[in-house]
């Protein structure tokens, strides 16, 4: 026991989690949006998978990672649009948008990448992100290890939080967002366009979730793969509602979830316990449902999810 | 010296489909004006409105505030134009503040949201009109008076000239419209402009400066609010034909049709019931007031077996039981008329011939071995859509598609047709206009008068006193006292409505 222990709790381990945690903040943060406006966008495992596929094709082209990443971003933003004209201009279920989207993006992503590179005996890879140490903060001990030698993604996803909340909070743009999310007659009344808000919350949702697609196949991985985003989309919109719709929550949350995915990789590594692999591949998601059952039971969702909004309707 | 109009409405039209909601529609409102607009349900009162706040775009016609050519496409261009409009339904958002509800819209200052000013505006309102409310309350714990305070605010600190009230006094005390009447008085003493669209003759005699009388999408009469005004000459003006109200005979109350002892529910999302005591004879209707939310509904729907009791007991017909199923309570000869007519009265998505044996339909005449006989259901549908004057294409058209005074018909045809003896009416006459509640408070009377029971419950208090023979009213889950007609007033009940016991 004490053996796994101290293989666990290193400073790698949490170094790990951060990293881990990362893609699920942009994602989570990035569904939070769409949804505090009052739209569930399904589509996020989609539109991670195809703005992945778009970096890494962009960065494997041009050789700039930061390139990749506006490719990411651009594609997650486009998505998002079509997303709008889904749900907010054709006031189409969100269900089925978000799922059709989904399968779309997917469809679209194995396409192109089998268009752009064909069926490569190896697996084409670029030179991912490097981590960048933060000078001054990088020596603190214990801390820079785990914070601050990291890839300057993952500081973004760490100043993204409390912009989210800063955003959401105490600006009238957030404040007009939240009301189109609550009720959208309301702030149509006081002014608000609620097509406008609804888009604008889309754009910045398919911007995060790009920013999650791009981290995972240029920084945590250096290549693209059909199974790169595996169900993290599908865990941010679990961590949502375990985060009841506040962005410090649901970043709380996707800590959560990649300290048990991290402790899972770590027990799979070890000698100690003899368990089919898949066992601990599952114990996240299994963590996750008990999680949300235990967390979830008055979880109050934005009151007008799901619901489009008419201005004409009799 | 005439005073300069504020607003001037010329030519206006809407169309819906087949319906022409407004038919080229003048109005003219002048600074000080509180107007009231008055029509049956389905005159093109609200659509004209809307159109006002710019929820509508009008086929044709023009609006001048100021004498100025206003283009409103939208609410924020009506907002920008000085027209504020607090709806029938109130347009909050319950899980914010009073001040964050305020500010929806709003632009801030420099990034942040700008509190100061929007407080600083909840002051002076509160300085000139007399209105206030706590700025960090939880909008969704406030009362539906202040709630509708907080729309007239949001309204008055947007910079409204020309405030548009629909049904503004539905929910409220006699006391608490009161309050509203005062507040709108200030606002046309300070030359602002009000439209005040209410189905209560006497609030808007009691209230307003001009009235307009709306029929069929157009303006049939126009008239200043002065001494040979009444009431009667209103609805007569209203409806095109003069109104009599509904005769009540005296009945001896016969026996016990319903017993309530201490009847509780547990609260949870829904106000609870904390011990509730009635009685109720054949040959009488008990009117149930109160501000909505004080438990009246949670009442019914116990009594109807579709909310289950945690105490007490209740008894139907003699039969005592602690917990009822909706189709036992059917069994006992109870009909009912459900609060929420769309919802839980009838299935908009059926045929109407459907929505009409719905509750019946295990009777031996409408459905043999699982199988439906529709030609008895077609035979049935079609004699009560004659008898009750349901105005509907046919037995087979959609349920949904019938305007709000025949979906009310076509529910008291369903549940009256077998005579029960006691009938249970949650606000029956809700969103209807003169004539169709002229039409089911006769039937009431009629079923009175065969000697059966009704709990009427009613926001109305006009309907209250008109019907009941005794008033329960609620406050908070309890019953406040319950009057003998012959010894209550509006002001006793209304002070009973809000909580308040008077010293004996």
């Amino acid at each position: 026991m004490n053996e796994i222990l101290s293989q666990v709790f290193q400073v790698g381990f949490f170094a790990a989690v951060i990293r881990i945690a990362t893609p699920l903040v942009f994602g989570t943060l990035g569904e939070l949006f769409a949804e505090r406006a009052g739209v569930l966008n399904l589509g996020i495992e989609g539109i991670m998978m195809l703005a992945a596929m778009a970096g890494f094709s962009t960065a494997f082209f041009t050789g700039s990672l930061w390139l990749g990443v506006l490719a990411a971003v651009l594609t997650g933003v486009m998505a998002g649009a079509l997303m709008g004209l889904l749900t907010v201009s054709l006031g189409l279920s969100q269900h089925v948008s978000g799922i059709g989207l989904t399968l779309l993006c997917s469809g679209l992503s194995f396409f192109f990448y089998r268009l752009i590179f064909g069926q490569p005996s190896s697996l084409p890879k670029i030179s991912s992100f490097e981590p960048l140490a933060l000078p001054g903060l990088a020596d603190i001990p214990v801390l820079g290890p785990i914070l601050f030698n990291q890839f300057a993604l993952v500081y973004l996803a760490m100043a993204i939080v409390p912009a989210a909340a800063f955003v959401l909070y105490q600006t009238p743009w957030g404040l007009n967002l939240r009301a189109v999310g609550e009720n959208p007659h309301a702030a149509y009344s006081a002014g608000v366009s609620v097509t406008a808000m609804r888009y604008q919350a889309l754009l910045v949702s398919g911007a995060l979730m790009g920013l999650a697609g791009a981290f995972l196949c240029m920084a945590q991985y250096n290549a693209y793969t059909f199974g790169v985003i595996s169900g993290r989309g599908w865990v941010c919109i679990a961590l949502i509602v375990f985060g009841q719709w506040n962005p410090w929550k649901s970043a709380a949350g996707s800590i959560l979830f990649a300290c048990i995915d991290a402790l899972q990789l770590r027990l799979q590594a070890s000698s100690a316990v003899h368990l089919p692999y898949q066992v601990f591949l599952m114990l996240p998601f299994v963590l996750t449902i008990v999680g949300m059952a235990l967390v979830s039971r008055n979880a109050l969702a934005p009151a007008a999810l799901l619901k489009p909004f008419r201005k004409e309707a009799r | 010296m005439e005073s300069p109009s504020l607003l001037e409405m010329r030519g206006i039209a809407k169309r819906f489909g087949d319906v022409q909601a407004n038919d080229g529609v003048d109005l003219t409102l002048k600074c000080g004006d509180i107007l009231g607009l008055l029509g049956e349900n389905g005159a093109g009162k609200t659509t004209l409105m809307n159109i006002l706040f710019g929820v509508y775009a009008a086929d044709a016609g023009r609006i001048a505030i100021d004498g100025r050519i206003a283009h409103i496409r939208n609410s924020a261009d009506a907002l920008a134009h000085g027209v504020g409009m607090v709806h029938q339904h109130f347009h909050l958002i319950p899980r914010l503040t009073v001040l964050e509800n305020m500010m929806v819209g709003q632009s801030g200052r420099g990034l942040r949201l700008d509190r100061g000013f929007a407080l600083g505006r909840m002051r002076e309102i509160e300085r000139s009109f007399g209105l206030r409310l706590p700025p960090d309350a939880r909008v969704g714990d406030l009362t539906i008076g202040e709630q509708q305070r907080l729309e007239i605010i949001k309204a008055l600190a947007r910079g409204a000239r020309i405030l548009i009230l629909d049904e503004p006094t539905a929910a409220l005390t006699p006391q608490e419209a009161e309050g509203l009447f005062m507040a709108l008085r200030a606002m046309a003493g300070q030359r602002m402009g009000v439209i005040f669209i209410s189905h209560k003759l006497h609030e808007i005699l009691a209230v307003t400066t001009r009235v307009v009388i709306m029929q069929q999408g157009r303006v049939v009469a126009e008239t200043a609010n002065d001494d040979t005004v009444s009431k009667k000459r209103l609805a007569e003006l209203m409806t095109g034909h003069e109104i009599t109200p509904p005769s009540k005979v005296p009945t001896t109350p016969g026996r016990v049709r319903l017993r309530i002892e201490n009847l509780q529910t547990r609260g949870g999302a829904r106000p609870s019931l904390k011990g509730v005591c009635l009685e109720v004879r054949g040959g009488e209707i008990l009117g149930i007031a109160g501000v909505s939310g004080n438990g009246q509904a949670e009442l019914a729907d116990v009594i109807a077996g579709v909310l289950p009791a945690s105490g007490g007991t209740l008894e139907i017909n003699g039969t005592k039981v602690f917990r009822f199923t909706p189709r036992e309570v059917q069994a006992l000869e109870a009909g009912r008329i459900p609060e929420d007519r769309m919802g839980t009265g009838l299935v908009t998505s059926l045929p109407l011939r459907s929505c009409m044996v719905l509750s019946r339909i295990r009777e031996r005449r409408f459905s043999r071995w699982g199988f439906l006989k529709h030609r008895a259901i077609g035979r049935f549908a079609d004699q009560q859509i004659r008898s009750f004057g349901i105005r509907a294409a046919g037995n087979h058209v959609r349920t949904g598609t019938l305007s709000g005074g025949n979906l009310q018909k076509a529910l008291l045809a369903r549940e009256l047709a077998w005579e029960p003896t006691l009938l249970l009416a949650a606000q029956p006459t809700r969103g209807l206009d003169v004539a169709a509640a002229r039409f089911v408070h006769q039937r009431f009377l009629d079923l009175r008068g065969r000697d059966g029971a009704i709990v009427l419950i009613s926001e109305d208090l006009e309907e209250i006193f008109a019907l009941s023979d005794r008033i329960a009213v609620m406050f908070e889950g309890r019953v406040m006292d319950v009057l003998d007609i012959r010894a209550a007033t509006v002001a006793k009940v209304g002070l009973l409505m809000a909580g308040v016991r008077e010293a004996a």
